[in-house]
């Protein structure tokens, strides 16, 4: 009987064979900690007594939920989080390096076939690249700093196949937000994704790390897209660390598989205050908004950064709305000065917050008044999620954002493309 | 490990950032301070109608949403000793049992705000003592059932130092 990838991920790190429900210790390639989670951990290992670190050079430390720091008991735990890491030979990204996500990726840490933990929920972006990734929690960063091991079930999967092929203006955010709708934010609880089918290929590695890194909003332990050429030239242009690709077996088991014609769709948009609260762009036309948002680990990458300067060139932000704009990392930054994109931008009435979060989880650069609607790039539309209850965010693809920051209403960002 | 507690009933998909915002965890590693704040988007008076060893009942998917284990730690200081719902979020799951915050999947249907509940995970049930009914809990996984028994992942691993234990 075939296996999955998760299974044969698995399979090669426990050195025998798994089925999905098993419970595994495994060492994990990589274990990554940010400036929201890190503290805790770092205190827990405290606690637990640890006085060696496994393997240093394994773990990564960023800060970039709360960076630059807007409060000193804020900078008291960036410090907490640089002396430990001094301590123990342990890897620091700086304030304004970027998202961990996106640099665990695009730095050339990751690669395709590695079993990562990380403390945050979004670690299952690194999927995009063929790796198993997933987000743990504080004390679990603890343990694994000092074993370099933690305990997993062996999940099962959820193939989803998309076919067809993307309309102008319609991009892989808007095909995530459309499963979303269709699985529900529980719908795939404790499963592992596997992104098929001839739409997934197209996609480049970043819009691919869209579909992967909002595997988590429907519940997902992991999202993961089976390596291609195009995976394999993206890594070995950031690494020379040899990898050894896992693929799923062509018979495969999986839990369901569900197929998506995506040659139809067309933009969508997660209502607040849900991300499965999912409607067409139609229905979403004229809502009236005051901030817009594009960055985060979800889109906050060369592409998306493109079509915002794309769309915004030679317009202007409506004047009631605020347009904040965090790329996903420093060199992301870089590429959009050297081609003009931030001018682009910059120009339009945007404005541009450090390489990070940025106001994605409501500590700062961004705090959306009472009643204001924000349409964002982000992968989360929780009440308060940017720091106000009294706000509703409306998520949307970056040319979304980009045509409704102009606009100041939520707009179908297919008439700016033509 | 057998509790006894008074409910307090939520709906489906209560995410980790309802539980304690982003904007306070980052902040500080003061629980107490935290424990200010749980459930304050959907209920700003919440923290004080707690009172220690209560129970949180809910609907599906609790605790979706980040991986903050500020979630389940912030619960207990609060006085919180347990969440009974439906289906969990795997990481919130995970976390809850690390920091030996009981979580329970049952059919809270069967439970109303203000109930009074037992919860007996040796057994693998609940009763609900106001209305007379006992409802099941699937098993947990042994290392879980054991990291819960020890109160949480870090006295386990004071113990243990390590999963592979005897
Ligand atoms: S960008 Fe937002 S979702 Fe992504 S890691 Fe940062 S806070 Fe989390």
């Amino acid at each position: 009987m075939g296996k999955t990838m998760a299974e044969k991920i698995f399979e090669k790190k426990a050195g025998k064979p798994v089925r999905p429900g098993d419970i595994v210790v495994v060492p994990v390639d990589w274990a990554m900690g940010q400036d929201g989670t890190t503290p805790l951990a770092i205190q827990s290992f405290e606690e637990m007594n640890g006085k060696t670190v496994f393997c240093p050079e394994r773990i990564v430390f960023v800060i970039d939920h709360n960076a630059p720091s807007p409060l000193e008991s804020v900078s008291r735990l960036h410090d907490l989080m640089r002396s430990f890491a001094q301590r123990f030979g342990i890897r620091v990204f700086e304030v304004g390096e970027g998202v961990c996500h996106e640099l665990m990726m695009s730095r050339g840490l990751v690669v395709p076939g590695d079993l990562v933990v990380g403390a945050d929920s979004h670690t299952c972006t690194y999927g995009a690249i063929g790796a198993f990734s997933t987000g743990i929690g504080s004390t679990e960063l603890a343990v694994v700093m000092m074993t370099g091991k933690l305990w997993f079930k062996v999940p099962e999967s959820l193939c989803i196949r998309l076919s067809g092929e993307l309309s102008p203006g319609v991009f892989a955010k808007d095909v995530i937000l459309h499963i979303a709708a269709l699985l529900g934010a529980d719908g795939a609880t404790y499963q592992a994704i596997e992104f098929h089918g001839p739409v997934v290929e197209c996609l480049s590695v970043e819009e691919r790390a869209t579909l992967t890194n909002m595997a988590v909003e429907v519940g997902a332990k992991a999202g993961m897209v089976p390596p291609d050429e195009k995976t394999i030239r993206w890594v070995k242009e950031r690494t020379d660390r040899p990898f050894e690709v896992v693929l799923p077996d062509p018979d495969a088991v999986y839990a369901r598989t569900l197929d998506i014609d995506c040659s139809g769709l067309i933009p969508q948009v997660a209502f607040p205050h849900r991300v499965d609260n999912v409607r067409p762009i139609t229905e979403a036309l004229g809502i009236p908004i005051r901030e817009a948002f594009v960055g985060t680990c979800t889109n906050g990458r060369i592409p998306d950064l493109e079509v915002v300067a794309r769309i915004l060139r030679g317009r202007k932000v409506h004047p009631e709305v605020r347009l904040i704009v965090a790329p996903a990392s420093k060199e992301t930054f870089l590429v959009a000065l050297e081609r003009g994109w931030v001018r682009d931008i910059v120009e339009a009435g945007g404005v541009f917050v450090p390489p990070g979060c940025g106001p994605c989880v409501g500590t700062h650069q961004g705090i959306p008044g009472d009643g204001w609607n924000v349409i964002s790039t982000a992968n989360r539309n929780f009440r308060g999620r940017m720091g106000n209850r009294e706000a509703s965010i409306y998520l949307a693809s970056p040319a979304t954002v980009a045509a409704s920051a102009i606009e100041g209403k939520i707009a179908d960002p297919r008439k700016y493309l033509g | 490990m057998r509790l006894t507690g008074r409910v307090h009933k939520f709906g489906d998909d209560v995410n980790t950032d309802y539980i304690i915002s982003g904007k306070y965890k980052f902040k500080t590693l003061d629980m107490q301070e935290l424990a200010k704040h749980v459930m304050e988007d959907l209920d700003p008076e919440f923290a004080q109608k707690v009172r220690p060893g209560d129970f949180i009942a809910a609907g599906k998917n609790f605790g979706c949403g980040s991986s903050r284990e500020q979630a389940p730690r912030a619960l207990l200081a609060c006085g919180i000793r347990g969440v009974l719902a439906k289906s969990f979020a795997r990481i919130f799951f995970r976390n809850a049992i690390n920091c030996g915050l009981f979580v329970v999947e049952c059919d809270t249907d069967k439970i109303e705000n203000g109930d009074e509940v037992t919860v007996d995970l040796e057994k693998g049930e609940v009763v609900n003592l106001t209305r007379g009914v006992t409802l099941s809990v699937p098993p947990l996984p042994q290392v879980m059932i054991d990291i819960l028994r020890e109160g949480g992942l870090v006295n386990y691993f004071k113990k243990y130092g390590s999963f592979e234990k005897a």
